[in-house]
């Protein structure tokens, strides 16, 4: 099974395949703020033509979700499978 | 009217009720062909009002096909085939049954042209669905699908009485019409919460992780696709452009987010998801401009296919293991490659990734939000839709197909790839989900009103793929507090099934008490007295009533001993006897008056 061995391929290069990840986020993040590359002229807040204002959103709002949401469950929300059993 | 119309529920329940009669043999053939005709009749369908019906005072309109309820019966009606083929092992005809009937109303109702048509096929949409809920046997499934029904009826009722009082109104009738949504009537809130419970907006959204997590593997496929995008096509019709459907759509968006996050269960997970998405298309009917009601069309259409394929994914896992829980379930990359992989098309897709459909559909409506100047309800929608690709575009495939192996022995020793067909169901979901994001004129062309919307702009793509990547990164370093914990989370039904038990306890405990309370004063206080009543009565009858008749018969019955000497059997003494006695009572009666 070809994709099996595809997926293990990475798997087994773990450290490398996260750099090579971690390397064209940044890349990414540079082309961003090059206004030749990347049009911001139908952004349509001021706070959007700051370079990296998506990927900083990006990174706090999912942050923000699992702290926020791992709260209110653990407030009484989450509870014992058999709650409702009689 | 056309003489030759079809309408294309017509296959689907046909073939529904024909089924059992068709040869095992053919039944496959039978499985595929019954859907591609419902499909083919709705692609041949000419625009226009077809199917008018005279029903006492009422013209029934069977089918009203212009550009908005097109859209909605394209793909509708093409998900019937992707997911039947899904179930099409499944020997037991009655599934097939349920849900081809429950396909069809839902096309019913979206060509329904009046309010009593669309009543008609909104509650066989109901009473169908509910068995894709039974038919999976297990302990819960009757409770869960009463709980289902008993939601659906009240939403229905609902309806019904909007729908009674609008056509009551001078000036309204039955026709299915835009509502005028400056002017809130109570006919119109009535209609309006009636669409509402079935597009799962909160407060009344609880039933559907409650029965979607429930219903068979191949059921949740039509569950997922069919009543909430109904509702959505019902809201689109009736109340574009109604301003509280924006921050309720927005709330429902995070709201589905937030419980995702904490839930267990793949299934119920996106099931809670359906909730978030179809916040972004309530959103977008309530903005009501023509962009964010292409949005709205768009962002359904897209929806049903990539959450179709999800439900596919995660029903495979679910049929192939018997699990759907991430604390049961882990590593299964190693046996389930290529249903990982579809999987994670589906999640990529429905995060709005580029190139599939998620990013041409869904985006519409944040930039209708962007130029409707809605700016806080575009930017909570962007925040939605990080929660979207953190759980269904990570979560679910990472704790299912990576992550921390939880799979019991026997669960491992089950899993492998599920069948051809539901490899080709999802393979072909797969492919449109990236067909309709590559080729955006298949799904621009179909939407109601003219699209001016480019995607594929350098700054659209740059802020995706920033606000996604970095939503990733966020993920993985946050991973150990997503652990999967074996839970379930307390939501809205709370009220009904804890409130349904406090019922049952109520008449259980203290009604029962005060009836038992009142059986034994009755027996003590009552039922002596009755006694007592009774046997006074008894003597009463006895002594006083029988003495007076035997009394009365005893003293009758001497006289005539008595007077039995006196007659001797002369004629003439006895006539003396009687004339002398007339004469003295004629002398008597005279002397009187």
């Amino acid at each position: 099974m070809k994709l099996l061995r595809f997926i293990e391929f990475f798997r087994a290069r773990l450290r490398a395949t996260v750099g090579v990840c971690l390397a064209l986020l940044a890349l990414l993040v540079v082309v961003d703020a090059i206004p030749g590359v990347v049009d911001k002229e139908h952004a349509h807040t001021a706070p959007e033509h700051w370079p990296a204002f998506w990927a900083v959103f990006g990174f706090i709002g999912c942050a923000i979700l699992i702290i926020l949401s791992k709260a209110f469950g653990h407030a009484g929300i989450m509870t014992r499978e058999d709650y409702y059993d009689e | 009217m056309s003489d030759l119309w079809l309408h294309p529920a017509s296959a689907l329940i046909l073939g529904a009720l024909l089924l059992p009669l068709i040869p095992a043999r053919l039944k496959k053939v039978w499985l595929l062909a019954v859907p591609i005709a419902a499909f083919a009749l709705n692609t041949i369908m000419p625009p226009g009002v077809h199917g008018q019906w005279q029903f006492l005072d009422w013209t029934l309109t069977f089918g009203r096909v212009d550009r908005l309820a097109s859209v909605f019966g394209h793909i509708m009606s093409l998900i019937s085939i992707v997911a039947t083929l899904y179930g099409l092992h499944v020997k037991e005809d009655a599934q097939h049954i349920a849900a081809w009937i429950y396909a069809g109303a839902a096309l019913g109702a979206v060509y329904a042209g009046d309010f009593l048509t669309l009543f008609l096929f909104w509650e066989m949409m109901a009473f169908s669905s509910v068995f894709l809920v039974w038919f999976r046997r297990r302990k819960e499934s009757p409770a869960a699908g009463y709980r289902y029904l008993l939601v659906h009826m009240a939403g229905g009722v609902c309806l019904l009485a909007g729908i009674v009082l609008h056509a009551s109104t001078p000036g309204s009738s039955f026709a299915f019409e835009a509502f005028e949504v400056s002017k809130m009537t109570p006919a119109s809130w009535l209609v309006l919460i009636g669409f509402l419970v079935n597009g799962a907006v909160p407060p009344f959204h609880a039933w559907l992780p409650d029965a979607y997590g429930e219903g068979t593997f191949n059921g949740s496929i039509f569950l997922c696709t069919y009543t909430t995008k109904t509702a959505v096509y019902a809201l689109c019709r009736g109340f574009a452009g109604l301003d509280l459907l924006v921050p309720l759509g927005v709330a429902m968006a995070l709201y589905g987010v937030v419980y995702a996050v904490l839930e267990n269960d793949s299934r119920r997970l996106l099931a809670y998801h359906i909730i978030s998405q179809v916040g972004y298309m309530v959103a977008a009917v309530g903005l009501g401009t023509e962009m964010a009601i292409n949005g709205a069309c768009a962002h359904a259409f897209a929806n049903i296919l990539y959450k179709g394929l999800l439900f596919m994914g995660c029903g495979a896992v679910l049929h192939m293991t018997g699990q759907s829980k991430f604390t049961e379930l882990g590593g299964l990359y190693q046996k389930m490659p290529w249903t990982f992989l579809l999987t994670l098309i589906g999640g990529l897709s429905i995060s709005a990734f580029p190139l599939t459909a998620g990013f041409v559909a869904k985006s519409m409506i944040v930039a209708a939000g962007f130029e409707a100047h809605n700016l806080w309800a575009a930017f909570l929608l962007m925040l939605a839709s990080v929660g979207t690709f953190l759980h269904t575009g990570l979560k679910v495939p990472y704790f299912i197909f990576f992550g921390k192996n939880h799979c019991r022995p026997e669960t491992w020793e089950r899993a492998a790839e599920p069948p051809w067909n539901m490899m080709t169901a999802m393979a072909i979901s797969a492919f449109l989900c990236l067909f309709v994001g590559c080729y955006t004129p298949y799904l621009y062309d179909l939407l109601p009103h003219p699209v001016h919307y480019h995607p594929y702009t350098a700054y659209h793509l740059s802020e995706t793929l920033q606000m996604l990547l970095f939503t990733a990164v966020s993920f993985f370093l946050f991973l150990k507090k997503l652990e999967p914990e074996p839970t379930i989370s307390l939501d809205l039904d709370w009220p009904y099934r804890k409130g349904g038990r406090m019922f049952l306890w109520l008449a259980q405990k203290p009604v029962q008490f005060a009836d038992n309370c009142l059986g034994e004063f009755y027996r003590v206080g009552g039922i002596a007295g009755l006694m007592g009543s009774a046997r006074l009565a008894g003597w009463f009858d006895g002594r006083v009533i029988d003495g007076v008749v035997d009394g009365l018969a005893e003293a009758v019955r001497k006289l005539g001993q008595r007077l039995r000497p006196v007659q001797r059997g002369a004629v003439q003494e006895n006539l003396t006897l009687a004339f002398a006695l007339g004469a003295a009572l004629l002398i008597v009666l005279w002397l009187v008056w």
